[in-house]
């Protein structure tokens, strides 16, 4: 009965996308109010409706119900229960639901939170996400039905992937969605000023927020699933240029560009063009990022779905979209106002650079990821391009875009003076050339590659706080009335800081675990001891081992430095009799920033020894610990006064008085 | 100002704590390299290393995307002591790597051959980057040829003379 209220909900859901599909957009054409607000009803409804259907999905896995065949393949009774709440978003069609109400949520949002915008330009936006709403409705309908029926039903189901049984798979594709998704605001923006013919620093304003929210988002679902597939895989590998990272990369890489370029539509409404474009580019990015990985047309480690309908479904809806997103752009693009005006120097040329080489490096990652798909269509040649690739053109790329990180910030607007922030940015220089100097030296010049890397990391590091220190006039003004004009910056100082500086941070943490992780594999028995990273580590003893669904061989270890126990490593072989598949789960200790990973290989031929891999990987956590950081400073802008729209503004009444004066 | 002066030094003191704390002891002394499985292992180590390194550019075929040092896969096992009797048997690198193509076709190289069919995979970059940057520099000085003020005439300064005059 459940089932079917759910299933009953989403059809509804679907008729109601398709009323807010039209009638607020007749309503901004012919300026009738009371079509227009129809939006705002229809899509809190439709909200509330794929909430009904999620929640009637989930409450088929928690209760087992076997009877329905997306809970037969994907659950299993004796699965604990997080996972089998998990479990709903861990297969093809729960996911889609997900997408879906993440969509709906985020229309939800914008109606309930948008009465300060212009009536016409909410019915647009309302409209255009309807658009997205019904086409995704339908694909979930017509091609990955979450509540079909299985009769009769069977008395236990197939288990859950056993690589997607983690606590990764709770927060890693909510997160996810939640960004790919919200990237959909900004393009309902976009095409909703294109229909208009009208965009001004209002539009800006509003699209902003919505773009940060979805972008905060992305960083963290993006760091997290990297830590994830680090822990889980067994392989030590944080980033592996996967087809499936990439289409997850790349609306990032536009959405970090939409982000700067908002920036200065906002303040001095230039770049108008360019950013409805990257508004639309981010999210066709995020709709193709669905594409690869719903279509099953790149199978990879992530991929879990397999048929070509499906794929052809969804790719009309990426042509439609995306077709239809930039024929309106060509067409209405030419009589958008370009405005404001900049020399090369300045605040905006630095963003434009910004731009340049952040969309230069999504270009990069998707004509990598999506070659060797054309190539075999095409000519029929079989091709693969991996790290390497990746590491010869988008290394290279971040390079010059790194090393200008710091300027852009102490560029004024409309002209700025290189030198004179270069002036200002004298003491970050010196930290990175002592970077430099200090791992040269200790690594006697042998490493010339990571000393300049770890350069780059303190430069931006350091630079990112110069803004900060600077404002605040520490050295002018002495520490205790700097610190009250440090807290008294706008917020949105704060973010660019905090953001900045956690690319520095990831950025460290890259290129040293990159250039001084040490590698360990050998073979052990118990009571056997190996030196790795500068510890003796001692394989202490095998525990077999029960959970619910699953049995595992575990494998102790203790880590000794200097005769002195650190800790002891816990890790395992299991294996699930469901799937009749088998998991490695790594033993891995934090000290500091840096951790040692221990993971266990095959076991020798008499069993009594097994083959055990050990690294250390100096400052790994760094790499995550980045993207937290960038996250913060994402948040920290958007908690800036400017940006709440219809909050009374303190500075609107402060500035008029200030001149006055 | 003065300072200002000192703190290069006080940087240099710290960053030298930072890397020696963060790097030195465990990571200056690099380890030998090891093959993914210990039964693998060359005993010469140079050749080992070189095994290494032309393994990180080949694709375990039957995997995604993964190298065949990093893979599990039985073929990648097969493929890494493929690349070992190679080069014990005195290839260079190159022959390794040639030799691999020529079994399974350029579908194992992880990193694509420069030639005309993967042009556009490898000039995508550098076209995108140096058009787009040809773009921007032509926008900003189309749009500043054509908003650049005229020079005020004559009358409108008399007039603004006028003005200030009136009001002053």
């Amino acid at each position: 009965m459940i089932v079917e209220i759910g299933h009953y909900a989403l059809i509804l859901s679907l008729s109601v996308a398709i009323v807010q599909s039209i009638l607020p957009l007749l309503g901004a054409r012919r300026g009738d109010a009371r079509l227009m607000e129809t939006g705002t009803i229809a899509a809190t409804g439709g909200f509330v409706l794929i909430t009904i259907a999620f929640s009637a999905l989930v409450t088929a896995h928690v209760t087992s119900d076997f009877s329905v065949l997306n809970v037969y393949q994907n659950s299993q009774s004796a699965k604990p229960l997080l996972y089998k709440i998990t479990g709903v978003w861990g297969n093809h069609e729960g996911s889609m639901l997900l997408w879906v109400l993440i969509l709906a949520f985020f229309g939800s949002l914008v109606a309930l939170f948008g009465r300060d915008l212009p009536a016409a330009l909410k019915a647009n936006v309302l409209a255009v996400q309807a658009w997205i709403l019904t086409a995704f409705l339908l694909f979930i309908l017509l091609t990955s039905n979450p509540f079909t029926r299985l009769e009769p039903a069977p008395m236990d189901g197939q288990g859950l992937n056993p690589i997607l049984q983690d606590i990764g798979l709770a927060i890693h594709p909510p997160l996810l969605y939640l960004g790919y998704v919200g990237f959909s605001i900004a393009f309902s923006f976009a095409v909703a000023a294109l229909i208009d013919g009208r965009i001004d620093a209002a539009w800006a304003r509003w699209v902003r927020p919505w773009t940060l929210i979805a972008w905060i988002f992305l960083t963290l679902g993006i760091s997290m699933g990297s830590y994830w597939a680090y822990y889980e895989l067994g392989w030590g590998g944080w980033w592996f240029w996967d087809p499936v990272e990439n289409a997850s990369f790349m609306p990032w890489l536009a959405g970090t560009a939409l982000l700067h370029s908002a920036l200065v539509m906002e303040k001095r409404a230039a770049l108008k063009i360019w950013t409805i474009l990257l508004a639309i580019l981010t999210f066709s990015l995020s709709l193709l990022g669905t594409f690869l990985v719903r279509s099953g047309v790149l199978t990879s480690v992530h991929a879990f779905a397999t048929d070509p309908t499906r794929g052809v479904f969804i790719l009309c809806i990426l042509c439609l979209f995306i077709g239809g997103a930039l024929s309106l752009f060509a067409m209405r693009a030419s009589s958008l106002e370009g405005g404001g005006l900049f020399a090369p120097i300045s605040r905006e040329g630095a963003l434009v650079f910004n731009n340049l080489f952040l969309t230069t490096a999504a270009a990069t990652v998707l004509v990598g990821t999506l070659y060797p798909l054309l190539l075999e269509v095409t000519i029929g040649k079989k091709i693969s391009v991996g790290a390497p690739f990746f590491d010869l053109t988008f290394g290279p790329l971040m390079v010059p875009l790194l090393f200008a990180v710091p300027f852009g910030p102490l560029l004024g607007w409309k002209r700025g003076d290189l030198l004179g922030a270069g002036q200002r940015l004298y003491f970050a220089a010196g930290v990175a050339l002592a970077a430099l100097l200090v791992t040269l030296a200790l690594t006697s010049g042998a490493r010339i590659l990571a000393a300049f890397g770890f350069a780059l990391a303190f430069w931006l590091i350091a630079g990112s706080l110069t803004d900060l220190v600077l404002r605040a006039a520490f050295l002018k003004v002495g520490w205790r009335s700097g610190l009250s004009r440090l807290i008294g910056l706008p917020r949105s100082a704060f973010g660019t800081a905090f953001a900045h500086f956690g690319l520095g941070v990831t950025v460290l943490g890259i290129i040293t675990v990159s250039s001084f992780q040490t590698e360990n594999i050998t073979t052990m028995a118990p009571g056997q001891t190996v030196d790795a990273g500068g510890y003796a580590i001692t394989f202490e003893k095998i525990v077999p081992r029960a959970g619910p669904n699953y049995e595992e061989q575990g494998a102790l270890f203790s880590v000794r430095q200097g005769g002195v126990e650190m800790t002891t490593l816990d890790t395992a072989k299991r294996f699930y009799p469901a799937r009749q598949t088998s998991t490695t789960e790594a033993g891995i200790w934090t000290h500091w920033f840096s951790q040692l990973y221990l993971s266990l290989g095959d076991p020798s031929a008499d069993k009594r020894s097994v083959v055990v891999r050990i690294w250390w990987k100096p400052l790994v956590t760094l790499i995550w610990i980045g993207g937290i950081f960038m996250a913060i400073g994402g948040a920290f802008s958007l908690a800036d006064r400017r940006l709440r729209v219809g909050a009374p503004s303190r500075r609107r009444q402060a500035v008029p008085a200030a001149v006055r004066a | 100002m003065g300072a200002f002066m000192r703190l290069p030094r006080i940087a240099l003191v710290l960053v030298t704590l930072v890397v020696i704390v963060a790097a030195a002891p465990k990571g200056v002394a690099i380890a030998p390299a090891y093959a993914v499985n210990p039964d693998e292992v060359l005993s010469n180590p140079k050749l080992e290393a070189r095994a290494r390194k032309i393994s990180e550019g080949l694709r375990c075929l039957v995997c995604q995307n993964e190298s065949i040092d990093n893979s599990n896969a039985d073929l990648a096992k097969d493929l890494r002591l493929l690349v070992r009797k190679r080069l014990e048997a005195g290839d260079t690198d190159q022959e390794v790597v040639d030799y691999l193509v020529s079994r399974y076709g350029e579908f194992v190289l992880l990193k694509p051959r420069f030639d005309w069919d993967n042009l556009a995979l490898w000039a995508t970059p550098v076209v995108v980057l140096l058009g787009g940057g040809i773009l921007a520099f032509l926008v900003m000085r189309r749009r500043k040829a054509r908003r650049s003020p005229d020079a005020l005439s004559a009358a409108e300064e008399a007039a603004i003379e006028r003005i200030i005059a009136e009001r002053g």
